[in-house]
């Protein structure tokens, strides 16, 4: 069993294997499960979010407070005019994500990666990849497990809840997780996967969870529309060879330090930052009334 | 590890908008339905903290009442729950407590159907997991690592032995486990926790055997 990223880069090192693998067989061993059973359970969850971010991109999502949806679609229709200033896939990847946390925020069906607050990352950037690396569907369950194995590292040794760790733990999180799927999805080395999630984990350090009227809305779409871009960017810094000063294990400790230094105003008690602005106190009277929460 | 599973990381797949107060609140109602083992006719759900502040933002209350509709945490029918729940004629009543419980994430679920009670205490303790705390006056500690299963029973000889022989049967290892009851000869508790998932057939065959009143499971 893995604890760290480097133990888990030691196994991929000493068998020759990738890092999706090395998921694979600690879960088979651990629940004493079939390899067919794991990718089996993967395969269906892989659906739910094609499900998610199709339903996000094409239909008019409204969450039941009216304050996200249509967001996704919107982006999405503007990337086909072919008139974008970041490019297709970035924005692609923008789009999916958002579009699966307007379908979260409008109480539909999602798969949480790691949490449901940060749900558009992973597969935002995974069907973003899809046009571009042309991946079987075993390569895109893969991609899953390899997002798993980090997220499985920070959920163990630092946290995965806004909660608990700020925002950083949940987007933080699932950015650093996708950038280091995407590497190995494009065919880069472990070692690489391990750099990208260091980088982006580390440009998302100090992200405060601050829900306006304590809703998973506002500012958590847009930040997974933040944490999608900084994944794909992360993700080929890797891939031209630049390296994290700080080992990813070392980033990920500071996150976990930082999110426990954080005040509780700031760590998803509506109490403060974007929930505290004086437009986020009207919004959430707005919806809720005068009612104290 | 808190978190042993990939599964806990990519999923569960759930209903939106959050896996502690949606999910979580979801799977606490279900146990809560699978213990009490039929429609009940009225349900009392007191929140603590976390969802006493913020239930109706995150649709925790829907998501508990279609637990105890029977609901798993990724069905559609969730939003509309408080809805068929009156079609049902399932009188639903939230109270908000004031004062702090042990966890943020608190809730007590009070439920009845003619003369038959039952009140459960559940805690969800983020990622969708939860844990039963108490569970009609019995008292709880469960780590919430590992897969666990609740059997009320009888306090008869032999009733332990009988579950422990049928997970033996389908080589599952037990982990940790408890017993309590609330006076000798009366009515009883197991916690069981194990390494493996429990399927539903063995549950079901677990639930048939002499002097065991109701069983169900907590994760999956």
């Amino acid at each position: 069993m893995f604890h760290s990223v480097k133990e888990l880069l030691e196994i991929t090192e000493k068998r020759n294997i990738p890092i999706s693998e090395v998921m694979i067989e600690q879960e088979m061993e651990i629940h004493n499960r079939t390899r067919d059973e794991i990718i089996a359970q993967m395969d269906k969850n892989l659906t739910v979010m094609e499900q998610a971010v199709e339903r996000g991109i094409k239909e008019e999502v409204k969450s039941v407070s009216g304050l996200t949806g249509g967001d996704g679609k919107k982006l999405y229709n503007y990337i086909q005019t072919n008139d974008t200033l970041a490019g297709p896939l970035l924005l692609d990847a923008v789009a999916k994500a958002m579009a699966t946390n307007e379908v979260n925020a409008a109480m539909g069906t999602i798969c949480a990666t790691p949490t449901a607050g940060s749900a558009g990352v992973v597969p935002g950037v995974l069907f973003s990849l899809k046009d571009k690396l042309k991946p079987e569907r075993e390569d895109m369950i893969r991609f899953l497990f390899t997002s798993g194995a980090f997220g499985f590292v920070v959920a163990n040794n630092a946290s995965i809840s806004g909660a608990a760790g700020g925002c950083q733990a949940e987007v933080g999180s699932a950015a650093g997780m996708a950038a280091a799927a995407a590497v190995e999805m494009a065919g880069g080395t472990p070692k690489q996967s391990a750099e990208a999630m260091a980088i982006t984990l580390k440009n998302m350090l100090g992200l405060v969870c601050d829900p306006v009227a304590g809703l998973v809305e506002v500012p958590c779409v847009k930040r997974n529309a933040a944490g999608a871009s900084n994944a794909i960017v992360s993700a080929d810094l890797a891939l031209a060879g630049i390296e994290s000063r700080i080992p990813a294990d070392e980033v990920i400790d500071a996150m976990y330090r930082i999110g426990q230094s954080m005040p509780s105003a700031l760590r998803e008690t509506a109490e403060g930052g974007l929930a505290a602005t004086p437009t986020g106190r009207r919004l959430q009277k707005e919806i809720f009334g005068s009612k104290p929460r | 590890m808190k978190f042993r599973s990939v599964f806990d990381i990519i999923g569960p797949v759930m209903v939106g908008p959050s896996s502690s107060h949606t999910a979580g609140a979801a799977r606490i109602g279900l146990v809560a339905r699978h213990l009490f083992q039929t429609q009940p006719e009225w349900a009392d759900i007191h929140l603590y903290g976390s969802f006493a502040k913020t239930y109706q933002g995150h649709g925790t209350d829907v998501a508990l009442v279609g637990g105890i509709l029977g609901f798993d945490t990724d069905d559609p029918r969730i939003p509309d729950a408080l809805k068929m729940a009156e079609e049902k004629g399932m009188k639903v009543t939230f109270i908000e407590e004031k004062d702090d419980h042990d966890h943020p994430n608190t809730v007590r679920i009070r439920l009845g159907k003619g003369d038959d009670r039952m009140e459960l205490v559940g805690i969800s303790i983020g990622g969708g997991k939860v844990e039963v705390k108490e569970l009609d006056g019995f008292k709880l500690r469960l780590s919430g690592n590992h897969p666990a299963i609740l059997v009320v029973h009888n306090d008869r000889y032999g009733a332990i032995a009988s579950v422990a022989a049928a997970l033996a049967e389908e080589e599952i290892n037990i982990g940790h486990m408890e017993v309590s009851r609330k006076d000798k000869g009366k009515e009883a508790l197991m916690v069981i926790e194990v390494d493996q998932n429990v399927s539903t057939e063995l549950l079901k065959k677990i639930g048939s055997l002499s002097a065991i009143e109701k069983v169900t499971k907590i994760h999956d």
